[in-house]
């Protein structure tokens, strides 16, 4: 692996000459991290936009008149559901279960599904009383920053979906271990972005 | 990290992929249904009176869950990939903080600026 150069006078030096071995998916934690990170710069400049238009209300309806916070809640524990139900999914993985790993992914699934549900029935009600994205500035920036995280949802969702149908026919292998891991990643980054939605949006919204 | 496949992680002892205990889970579970119920709470029933310092509880309360989530549930430490998770994550930290507060302050002031009334329009002639 190392060469050494030794002068007379000095310490021995050495360098590594040899390539390390880069064994498959071995830095792909870390490059799947580095892809969260990104995600979470293009929820940050949301958030900013969100945060400077979210009074704008253009004599439109206003937090107060549209959200319903006991909603807020449900769609909140769902969401927190499916993260505690995923981690259960992962704790399965470990221990080589597949059944159980499949059950618990599709427990997951069920509390992503609920979520999106819940996201798109009060969707459908603001816009059904004229509180469209076009109505102003404040239903633009909300529907743009809590929009995109549904759509993460979603995507994460139909992943979720392909990966059950991987793990069914290939079984628990090294690398569906390692895309059920960056899913795990991903999921638990759209748990903490929506902490960030309930406060500033929601209940900070109440609070204007 | 004992089923680990040996061969697919090669040299990494450290690696970032750590997946927690069953007990770590119920407890970032349990600490994340008290850190969401709280602020719910505080803004439905009003128990603090002002809105000011129930958006400053509910903030404090929000950044704690953050925490709570990335130490339970994404199973952050310095140790993770020797390191370098850590760094990514404080490097965007920075860069949300420069975007969030940069933004509002800035268009606070940009609102504050452009208000009819607020200067004497002759003076700006």
């Amino acid at each position: 692996m190392s060469a050494s150069v030794t002068n007379a006078s000095e310490t021995p030096v050495f360098y590594e000459v040899d390539e390390h071995p880069h064994p498959e998916g071995h830095s792909t934690a870390l490059g799947f991290w580095v892809y969260l990170m990104s995600d979470c710069l293009i929820f940050a400049v949301l958030f900013a936009t969100f945060g400077v238009l979210g009074g704008n209300y253009a004599a439109g309806p206003g937090p107060r008149d549209l959200f319903d916070l006991p909603l807020v809640a449900l769609n909140t524990s769902m969401l927190l559901f499916s993260s505690i139900t995923y981690g259960f999914a992962m704790l399965a993985m470990d221990r080589d279960r597949k059944a159980q790993t499949q059950l618990w992914l599709i427990i997951t699934g069920l509390f992503g599904l609920a979520f999106l549900s819940i996201e798109l029935y009060e969707f459908h009600h603001m816009i059904e009383i004229g509180a469209t994205p076009q109505r102003s500035a404040f239903l633009s920036a909300f529907f743009t920053l809590v929009g995109t995280h549904g759509l993460h949802v979603t995507f994460g969702i139909i992943w979720l979906v392909t990966l059950m149908v991987q793990v069914q026919r290939r079984g628990l292998i090294a690398a569906n271990k390692r895309r059920l891991m960056c899913l795990s990643m991903f999921w638990h980054f759209l748990d903490v972005v929506w902490i960030g939605v309930f406060t500033f949006v929601y209940l900070m919204g109440m609070l204007r | 990290m004992s089923s680990h496949d040996t061969t697919a992680h090669g040299h990494h002892d450290d690696h970032g992929a750590a997946h927690g205990s069953l007990g770590g889970y119920l407890i970032g579970f349990g600490l994340s249904v008290v850190l969401t119920a709280i602020p719910f709470w505080l803004v439905m029933t009003d128990t603090l009176g002002d809105a000011t310092l129930t958006a400053i509880a509910i903030m404090a309360l929000a950044a704690v869950q953050i925490v709570v989530h990335m130490i339970y549930f994404l199973h952050m430490n310095f140790r993770s990939e020797g390191g370098w998770n850590m760094m990514a994550m404080v490097f965007t930290l920075i860069l949300v903080v420069i975007t969030l507060a940069g933004s509002l302050w800035v268009m606070y002031h940009l609102n504050a600026n452009m208000m009819p009334g607020a200067h004497d329009m002759r003076q700006m002639l």
